[in-house]
């Protein structure tokens, strides 16, 4: 058996006890919020500063392919819009804004609920239809909603929401335009959150239905899953944390137009699930990363971007289908023994 | 809302929502057959009519030196070219769907009964080709030279008859008798027929599924590739993001249809061709791309199987 990095490190987790697994946890942590500490090096990229780098693309691509990831990867549900969910936080974020005094903080909470909302209303209406159809509808969602937005007058049309207000100054850490760091640091609270909700839920039971809706929906239906809640849980809690991640974004570019929430930002978050690990928090973490790094760092890369997250998704699934970093050994001999005909 | 243009050129849009539904029904085709011998949306389908679009224009520009301020041409050079613009699309789009099936799906069939994997990695084969396309543009459409003068043959009831339009639905209408009757006479068709109605015992019975397949993908890129020729002739522009545009609507046309069901898909793809013609006359035309998408999603809900409905729950054995 060849090495294998998610093992690696899920032995090192199984063996520490609990003081070790603390110090893990806490030199992980330390480290990530240290990371703007790296500006100047030989990771600095060439356009745009390191540290806003960290928080768009790295940090709300990796919030939101965490969200991606419980639908896609933990619940096997293809969502091919979930662009929806972050163009919804996103216009909360500039409508609200537009028209009351709130700030960013008190609209986050708003734009979560709105996306599970529009989370909650899709996924009722198609998750009783099946894997493909199930793509098609998210994807057509995706475009009604960029399209409505397009040709909504009151949102601004082509030309989007512009002159939406930065965060205010909390705790005494400033939101402007030189303070990067800050923002980056709010979306690494929110991811870190984010992954402890992904653990918690992993363990007990909404985990254990997605897992078995994953593996084998008709088996889990018999075995008395109620299947289209937990897949309507899955979706609702996927577009929570696109929704944040939306709000978040909208309120650091202080602009948003239709036209950012296109079909290529779902095939983008799509990509960084499928190469890091679908159904692994870690390798998605990874993969979004990697993934949204590299065209940063290296210039030629940018303009290709999308013709090689599309050689992504097709070179790993023909040799790698498990991603980078696959899921843990043990679940992956189930899924072998489910595919015997 | 404006119903009164409606009412006033409900003739001329009928007309061209009839065109327009045979387009979307010859590229339906590439769905609906390989939906029906595989189970999977064939997500590339949409970037098959994309290259058999732009092959239909490189033909008459780089074959033939014509250039967008070409005159119309006439008589037998007329029919010449447009035979080979037609056949060059047609050859461009069924090479383009059988390599896509040996590169993208055939090795995961083997493989795994994932149907994630193959979904995926069909979606990952639709993005390369558009961004390729993309990139080799520079994002920039491509205008026809209009080789074939658009005069107007008839009015009936205000509606002006076109010769392109006629061209289209006269042209469609034969390669849809032509692929009913290969698909339910010959000894290939048969094939394809038994494949999709059992996979496993169909191979049982000493079927070469591999053939198969790849006839079906054959079929399914030749239809598309006829449609992005009939697509240039009438509305003479292409760019990289018209399969995503165009594909989708198909798509929808064959589920509408009852997908996996060609005389489905032929009533599919002319009642959604109608249906986007009048919402546009009634709604605006910036409206018109979701129009597909707002079926897609009533149809799945209220009647899963389409109009002709091959049973859902058979496709999910």
């Amino acid at each position: 058996m060849s090495f294998n990095l998610r093992d690696a490190g899920a032995t090192l987790w199984a063996n520490s006890n609990k003081w070790q697994r603390y110090l893990i946890a806490g030199v992980i942590i330390v480290g990530a919020f240290a990371l703007p500490l790296l500006e100047g090096t030989f990771l600095n990229t060439p356009r745009t500063p390191f540290v806003s780098v960290l928080f768009y693309p790295i940090g709300v691509y990796v919030l939101m392919a965490l969200g991606l990831n419980v639908v896609v990867g933990k619940s096997g549900l293809l969502d091919l819009g979930y662009v929806a969910f972050y163009a919804v936080g996103a216009y909360t974020a500039g409508i609200l804004s537009m028209h009351t005094k709130l700030n960013t903080w008190e609209i986050l909470p708003v734009g979560i609920a709105l996306a599970m909302l529009s989370g909650f209303v899709l996924g009722a209406a198609v998750l009783r239809l099946r894997g493909d159809y199930l793509a098609i509808v998210t994807l057509g969602f995706g475009e009604i909603i960029r399209i409505t937005a397009l040709n909504s007058s009151a949102v601004g049309g082509a030309n989007g929401i512009s002159n939406i207000p930065n965060p205010p100054t909390t705790f005494g850490f400033a939101f402007d335009l030189e303070s990067d760091r800050n923002y980056y640091w709010v979306v690494l609270i929110l991811i870190i959150i984010t992954i402890l909700i992904i653990r918690g839920l992993s363990a007990r039971r909404p985990g254990r239905a997605w897992e078995s809706i994953r593996q084998d929906e008709d088996v889990a239906e018999l075995m008395g899953v109620n299947t289209y809640k937990y897949k309507l849980w899955a979706f609702v809690f996927g577009a929570s944390v696109g929704g944040a991640a939306g709000v978040l974004f909208a309120s650091k570019a202080m602009f948003i137009a239709p036209n950012i929430f296109n079909y290529n930002i779902s095939i983008l978050i799509l990509a960084f699930v499928v190469f890091g690990g679908m159904g692994n928090i870690w390798g998605v973490v990874f993969g979004a990363v990697l993934l949204s790094y590299i065209p940063e760092r290296i210039r030629f890369i940018s303009e290709a971007r999308m013709l090689i997250f599309g050689l992504v998704l097709i070179i790993m699934m023909n040799l790698r289908p498990d991603g980078l970093l696959p899921r843990k050994k043990r679940e992956k001999i189930g899924i072998a023994g489910g595919e015997i005909k | 809302m404006d119903f009164s243009v409606l009412t006033d050129q409900f003739a001329s849009l009928t007309f061209d929502g009839i065109a327009l539904g045979f387009i979307y029904v010859l590229i339906a085709l590439g769905y609906t057959m390989v939906y029906g011998v595989l189970r999977l949306i064939n997500f590339a389908n949409s970037e098959v009519f994309m290259l058999g679009s732009f092959a239909t224009i490189l033909v008459a520009t780089k074959l033939f030196n014509h250039t967008i301020e070409s005159d119309p041409l006439t008589g037998f050079k007329l029919v010449y070219t447009m035979t080979a613009m037609l056949v060059g699309a047609m050859i461009v789009s069924g090479v383009a769907s059988v390599v896509i099936e040996i590169v993208a799906y055939r090795r995961l069939r083997s493989r795994t009964s994932n149907r994630l994997t193959s979904l995926i990695s069909a979606i990952g084969v639709s993005i390369v080709l558009a961004e390729a396309v993309r990139m080799a543009t520079s994002s920039a459409p491509m205008g026809s030279p209009r080789l074939l003068d658009k005069t107007t043959l008839a009015t009936v009831w205000g509606a002006d008859i076109r010769v392109d339009t006629l061209l289209v639905i006269v042209f469609a209408i034969i390669l849809l008798i032509v692929l009913d009757l290969f698909v339910n006479k010959s000894r290939l068709g048969m094939g394809i027929r038994a494949v999709s109605m059992d996979y496993d015992t169909s191979r049982l019975m000493g079927i070469n599924l591999n053939k198969i397949i790849s006839t079906t993908f054959l079929i399914g890129g030749l239809g598309t590739g006829a449609a992005s020729f009939f697509y240039i002739t009438v509305y003479e522009m292409t760019r990289f993001s018209i399969g995503f545009e165009l594909g989708l609507a198909a798509f929808t046309a064959a589920v509408l249809g009852g997908i996996g069901n060609i005389r489905g898909a032929f009533a599919g793809g002319i009642a959604l061709g109608l249906i986007e013609m009048y919402a546009s006359a009634v709604l605006g035309t910036q409206w018109r791309s979701i129009t597909a998408f707002v079926i897609l999603i009533l149809v799945l809900l209220f009647k899963p199987n389409g109009i002709f409905g091959e049973s859902l729950q058979q496709a999910r054995v």
